[in-house]
């Protein structure tokens, strides 16, 4: 039989700091569909990660299997069944 | 007299309160974060502090009267930006629906328990009726065609820095905006005129510096007991109105009249305190000399206090909200951009230092 599996969402210390966000499993096809899993549950997270027009933050990176996405409006990015997905944040300012 | 002070700083929340040998530092709050803004409410005793994350955003949190800890609840949230709409500020860049800036707070009427008004950047105004809850925009000003001429001055898009609910009637609210002019409706919100007619600038094309539509106010307060009179810090220098905000004209102050903050005596508005810098292109205190100035005469004529403020190499700027009076008008307070706080129990005539060494402070609030 074989298993189903799943995305793996990860998230920074820096945003657990604000927000606890611990790494979860999702399904999805692209990185909407898969943070929108996220974001059911935890709903303060999204406003963390996504602006009002639920676009990525200016400053936030979304990398699937290391790689960038590049839709940050849409965020129709392919998200395989066993992806890491990783939602990161620059250091800046003083 | 009020009991506490609430200072925003680029590093965190301070909360003052008096010693027995004057004001101390005696707690704090989201140490490490930039806390922008506070507002005390005092229907009910809560507290509101705005914070700018940067990265994640901007976020408010609230503290019930009495309460140690602190809520996140929920911050103004633009609608969607309908598809295709080609909304653009007044220098022609794309207007970008998300808060960036929690730029004002107040409180309603004595009437409206729970109801707080919210300016922000790119300029939505917002009004929540449940205690920040949940907010709603005011749709009516944001949708104005007249908006898309604001334009960011100091920062780079346009913002509400100031929000006074008129005490004859909560119905009529007037918000400053940096750079938009005045704007006051008298129906709660339904509709909205432009209020700035008089202020003007002092270099520009002939259309332009008297155009009330590109006005810089850079804080406006209105006096409590005489609600007909306005007092407006402006880009280029200081501006009044003793017909509630119809007509505007300019007072002339030493040793300058530019400047950020502004508060009136809330029993006399006459009573006007200013923190004056050399100018617009000269953001430091004249001759490194750091001075409150103050009228007692509708701003006839201006006293410059300095006892107990540096006198030399102060480099310091007091922002738009880092000037505060309590609701005697006795006690101000104010915090500078170098990190220092003072106090003055006497209207200004002297100064307690109760910090040198906080960071960069952006609010200063009694409640």
């Amino acid at each position: 039989m074989i298993k189903c599996r799943m995305a793996k969402v990860h998230f920074t210390s820096n945003l657990r700091r604000h927000v606890d966000s611990p790494a979860v499993e999702c399904e999805g096809a692209t990185v909407r569909e898969i943070l929108d899993e996220v974001f059911k549950v935890n709903t303060r997270l999204e406003t963390y990660v996504l602006d009002d027009q639920r676009a990525v933050r200016k400053h936030m990176r979304i990398l699937v299997d290391g790689v960038a996405v590049r839709d940050l409006t849409g965020l129709t990015d392919a998200v395989l069944s066993n992806s890491e997905v990783w939602v990161m944040q620059a250091l800046s300012g003083g | 007299m009020a009991k506490r002070i609430l200072v925003s700083t680029r590093k965190g929340l301070f909360e003052l309160g008096r010693g027995r040998g004057g004001w101390v530092i005696k707690a704090d709050h989201f140490l490490a974060d930039n806390v922008t803004l506070t507002l005390h409410d005092p229907r009910d005793g809560t507290d509101y502090a705005a914070l700018n994350h940067g990265h994640f955003g901007i976020k408010l949190h609230r503290r019930d009267k009495g309460k140690k800890t602190w809520t996140e609840i929920a911050s103004p949230k633009y609608p969607p930006k309908p598809e295709g709409l080609d909304d653009k500020d007044g220098w022609g860049k794309p207007v970008n629906w998300t808060t960036q800036l929690i730029w004002a707070m107040e409180t309603g009427g004595p009437k409206q328990k729970g109801v707080i008004w919210c300016g922000t950047m790119p300029g939505g105004l917002f009004r929540s009726s449940d205690r920040g809850d949940t907010w709603e925009l005011m749709e009516t000003l944001w949708r104005h065609p007249d908006r898309n001429k604001w334009l960011g001055g100091g920062a780079d898009i346009p913002g509400i820095h100031s929000i006074c609910v008129d005490p004859r009637d909560a119905d009529t609210v007037r918000v400053a905006v940096s750079c938009g002019g005045v704007w006051v409706t008298t129906d709660g919100g339904k509709t909205w005129a432009q209020s700035a007619h008089g202020m003007k600038f002092d270099d520009g094309p002939s259309s332009e510096v008297e155009s009330p539509d590109g006005q810089d106010p850079h804080m406006m307060v209105q006096c409590a007991a005489d609600p007909t009179k306005l007092w407006v810090q402006h880009h280029a220098g200081i501006f009044k109105s003793v017909n509630d905000g119809k007509q505007w004209t300019r007072v002339h102050a030493k040793p300058s009249a530019f400047g950020f903050g502004v508060v009136v005596h809330p029993a006399d508005p006459d009573t006007v305190w200013f923190v004056p810098g050399i100018k617009d292109e000269k953001r430091i205190p004249v001759d490194g000399a750091l001075v409150v100035t103050r009228t007692r005469d509708g701003g006839k004529t201006f006293k410059s206090l300095k006892k107990g403020l540096p006198q030399k190499n102060a480099y310091d700027v007091v922002f738009r909200h880092a000037l505060a009076i309590d609701d005697t008008g006795d006690m101000l307070a104010m915090g500078s951009t170098t990190g220092n706080v003072w106090v003055s129990e006497n209207q200004g005539d002297s100064w307690q230092m109760v910090s040198s060494t906080l960071p960069q402070v952006y609010a200063v609030r009694f409640a």
